[in-house]
């Protein structure tokens, strides 16, 4: 296993377990569940990419010369809609977190096996109804389907992808739940919650959000579709509704849903920076209490989307403050894996790149967030570019670098096989480059006040949309990069090791890839997560002699 | 009974990824209720709209509301209440392993089941031959017409989403009558009956909230 | 704690038909007290009686009273993020009018 031959040597690994399509179609396996979720959001993202690749082309030039205004809103739309519910909110739980957590907490599969494969075709065929949709003719409401406009006057597909959203919910709620029973429940003996790696207790974090915040927005959805097929007029202005009071249940779950993005997107990052510093990831304890501190927070600070709608400016003024709240955890952990680094042995392979990606614009996407949850700064702001650059500086500079970073991390594990590793660093310096040059002139813009949504602008705007453009092609090259090596990897990378990082995690422990029940024998945990200290080359199989600190 | 059960535990069907039985069980019973956290989180948002549109519009709501039959809501809260305690009875009875109890006590629950939605369909039918559907057919008599179809929209999603789950629980009592009458549940294996149980109670709970908030709004003031 | 969940059935029907008739009554004492004005108090009184109704059902046929800490943990939690999403909600709407003009 330890050399790297053409051949691979022969043995039995969930891969190779079983053959053909059956076989993955009723997997109960969550690894293979996992690769079923990589590949179908893995078309949603460049489905959402290509609407992104539109919009930029169409802002290259100030006037509205390639598509008409109405098309323009339903490009907007469908991009958000699909990165939104179809990419990043099941991006790294469903993929490397179905892959992990029964990995990590030396489990040999996740509480409910059957349940995690019905969340996948419930995703699925969500996702089906939302394809649907767009190929009938699109939706021009933008993601966050205000009323009245979806439910009264838009003349395009809002049920259908509103329905697709729905049931994509209940995919995220299957998940969320199977990972807090399987995380309650499953761990190996001796790996008490404070061993746990930062990985757990994030996805732990992101999914009690998941539990507790999806089903509103299914009910909001379904309160919209009723009003919209029936005219029965729950938020219609007409009879006395309140249209502020959609944006109330909307934003319940939708400001929360930030942190179901980046809450896992943080947990790879904690793995990344303790793997590369070979450290201890400094203050273990208030990471953890963090990720449950940001999921707890965030659902008290959903008004702050709202401070130019109906909503009273005193609720605006709570909830201004405590938007601030949630920098505090946020900064804990941005400090903590500073700390981590500091004095850390470095290794600078791709994983380390973008882990120092995100932090660097997780910062920045976090630090502007702080901007825009000011009640008075917001009013200038709001609806504007600048707005446009903070979401997507979290969610793109965030959560799309991390989830890079953590299938570079894992793909040896996943696969058996290795990537290439200096095109892979070529590829995360241009998704770097790329999305500066693509989001940071949008900050600039939105601060000179040019308004999100519109598909003409003034002259004096083209100079920075032109960049921004310019960004955007790079950035796409950045993403199709890694698509290609990582298909070409499964082929001809080279043989992983069991463990390339020499990591400390149970994960590494057990074959790269590993067997259909993950570990050959249970293991038995006597060291607390990353302890590179006591276990200095990662390379444990814990020994069986009770090795307690 | 205690001793017998925990002697027999490890007999009980067992799924691959748990190491024992009782794992499995406490597993489930983590679900289930996760699960019910989503259902009430899933009420909530009706429950929200109802606030402030309460809270906006008192007198709409208390006309409206009296144009619902409260004899029949008040039925209905009974026959729900029994079959409550009837489910609750089959759980015991499947933890006792008596297995005809079982299998009568499900029946019982799944006609009372009945009976509410029997009810409530008649209760819509009314609704339907006065008019207070909401929707271009709407009529309602009285200062605050516009107002009170808030309060029969809000009325319909609720009882409406009430009764699927009805028709829910009530598939998955047929089953579990099914499962049962062939003897699938012994006293070391019932977790099916048991959340199956804690489903029903949650429905029943759910109108506890409703009879009520939709029925018994200043009723003094008629 | 798996102890607990074995022994649930430990618990006599006696209870079972106890709590049954205090939700029948409760149900009998909702109704009638509706058609009383108490002014104000008419909806409060009719929440309390549902809440303790609820309570019972959740605490005896749901057995969370004999059930593990997790299990009131979690559905304590469930009824605290209800009424985030209430008492929010309605941060909003009772404030609105306290700015005097129109929108705020």
């Amino acid at each position: 296993m330890i050399t790297a031959p053409v051949t691979v040597p022969e043995r039995e690994h969930y891969l190779n377990a079983s053959y053909g399509l059956k076989s993955w179609l009723l997997t109960k396996d969550h690894k293979r569940i996992a690769l079923l979720y990589l590949a179908t959001i893995t078309f949603f993202f460049f489905l959402g990419g290509l609407f992104a690749v539109m919009i930029r082309l169409e802002l290259l030039t100030p006037q509205g010369d390639m598509v008409q205004s109405e098309t323009y809103n339903k490009l907007f739309t469908m991009h958000g809609v699909n990165m939104v519910f179809f990419f990043l909110l099941p991006a790294i739980p469903a993929t490397l977190g179905n892959f992990l957590v029964p990995l990590m907490i030396g489990a040999r599969d996740l509480a409910f096996p059957k349940l995690n494969l019905a969340s996948w075709y419930i995703f699925t065929i969500g996702g089906l109804f939302t394809l649907y949709a767009l190929l009938s003719g699109g939706v021009d409401t933008g993601w966050t389907f205000y009323t009245p406009y979806s439910t009264t006057y838009s003349n395009s597909f809002v049920i259908a992808t509103a329905l697709g959203i729905f049931i994509a919910g209940f995919s995220s709620i299957l998940t969320g739940l199977n990972f807090i029973v399987t995380i309650h429940r499953m761990r190996a003996p001796g790996l008490t919650w404070f061993r746990l790696p930062l990985f757990i207790w994030s996805h732990y974090a992101a999914s009690l959000i998941m539990v507790l915040g999806t089903p509103v927005i299914a009910v909001t959805i379904v309160l919209l579709a009723a009003e919209r097929a029936f005219h029965i007029g729950i938020f219609d202005p007409a009879i006395g509704g309140d249209p502020v009071l959609f944006q109330h249940l909307f934003w319940f779950y939708s400001h929360p849903a930030v942190y179901i993005m980046i809450l896992p997107a943080m947990a790879v990052i904690s793995e990344l920076v303790a793997a590369s510093a070979r450290k201890r990831v400094y203050g273990y304890e208030f990471v953890a209490y963090a990720s449950v501190a940001i999921a707890v927070f965030g659902f008290l600070v959903w008004g702050h989307h709202m401070f130019v709608s109906g909503q009273s400016v005193y609720a605006g003024l709570v909830f201004s403050v405590l938007s601030y709240l949630v920098a505090v955890p946020s900064a804990v952990k941005v400090f903590n894996w500073t700390a981590t680094l500091h004095k850390g042995s470095i290794a600078l392979e791709t994983p380390m790149l973008y882990t120092f990606g995100f932090i660097g614009l997780f910062t920045i996407g976090g630090m502007t967030g702080l901007f825009v949850a000011a009640l008075g700064l917001d009013v200038h702001v709001h609806d504007t570019y600048f707005v446009v650059a903070h979401f997507h500086y979290i969610m793109v500079g965030g959560t799309i670098m991390a989830y890079l970073g953590g299938l570079h991390f894992w793909w040896p594990k996943i696969t058996g096989r290795m990537y290439p590793e200096i095109l892979a660093k070529l590829s995360a310096l241009v998704v770097f480059i790329g999305f500066n040059l693509t989001f940071f002139p949008q900050f600039i813009l939105g601060y000179l006040g040019m308004p999100r949504r519109y598909h003409a602008y003034p002259d004096e705007f083209q100079v920075l949309n032109v960049m921004s453009t310019a960004g955007a092609s790079i950035l796409a090259v950045g993403y199709l990069l890694p698509m290609c090596y990582f298909i070409w990897s499964l082929r001809y990378g080279k043989i992983a090791p069991d463990n390339p990082w020499g990591a400390v995690g149970l994960e590494w422990q057990t074959l790269s890839p590993p067997p259909v029940e993950n570990f050959d024998e249970i293991p038995i945990v006597t060291h607390e997560a990353y302890d590179y200290v006591s276990l200095p080359n990662g390379s444990v199989t814990p020994k069986k002699e009770a090795n307690v600190r | 009974m205690s001793a017998e059960a925990h002697g027999a535990v490890f007999h009980a069907p067992r799924a691959h990824q748990f190491d024992t039985a009782e794992q499995q069980k406490d597993a489930s019973t983590l679900g289930m209720w996760l699960f019910l956290v989503t259902e009430i989180m899933f009420f909530s948002g009706l429950f929200c709209c109802y606030l402030v549109y309460r809270w906006f519009y008192p007198e709409a709501f208390a006309a409206a509301s009296h144009h619902l039959d409260v004899a029949l809501g008040g039925f209905n809260t009974a026959v729900l209440i029994c079959s409550s305690l009837t489910m609750v009875l089959a759980v015991n009875a499947s933890q006792a392993g008596k297995r005809r109890a079982l299998v009568a006590f499900l029946i019982l629950t799944i006609l009372l089941g009945g009976v509410f939605l029997g009810v409530k369909a008649v209760e819509w039918h009314h609704k339907y031959v006065d008019h207070h559907i909401p929707g271009p057919s709407f009529h309602f008599e009285g200062p605050n017409a516009r107002q009170a179809q808030l309060f029969f929209s809000l009325y319909f999603v609720m009882t409406g989403l009430h009764a699927l789950h009805m028709v829910i629980g009530i598939g998955l009592l047929t089953v579990l009558t099914v499962q049962a009458r062939r003897g699938k549940f012994t006293p070391t294996y019932n977790t099916p009956v048991d959340m199956c149980g804690l489903y029903w109670h949650f429905v029943d709970l759910i109108w506890i909230f409703l009879f009520p908030l939709l029925y018994l709004i200043d009723r003094h003031t008629k | 704690m798996s102890e607990q969940s074995l022994s649930e059935h430990s618990i006599s029907t006696t209870s079972y038909y106890l709590v049954f008739l205090a939700l029948m009554v409760g149900t009998a004492l909702t109704t009638w007290i509706a058609y009383l004005d108490l002014g104000w108090l008419n909806t409060p009184v009719a929440l309390g009686i549902a809440c303790t109704k609820a309570m019972l059902v959740v605490l005896y046929f749901m057995h969370v009273k004999h059930g593990t800490k997790l299990t009131k943990i979690v559905a304590v939690s469930g009824i605290f993020w209800l009424l985030l999403l209430l008492g929010f909600t309605m941060a909003d709407i009772l404030t609105r009018g306290w700015l005097g003009f129109p929108g705020k």
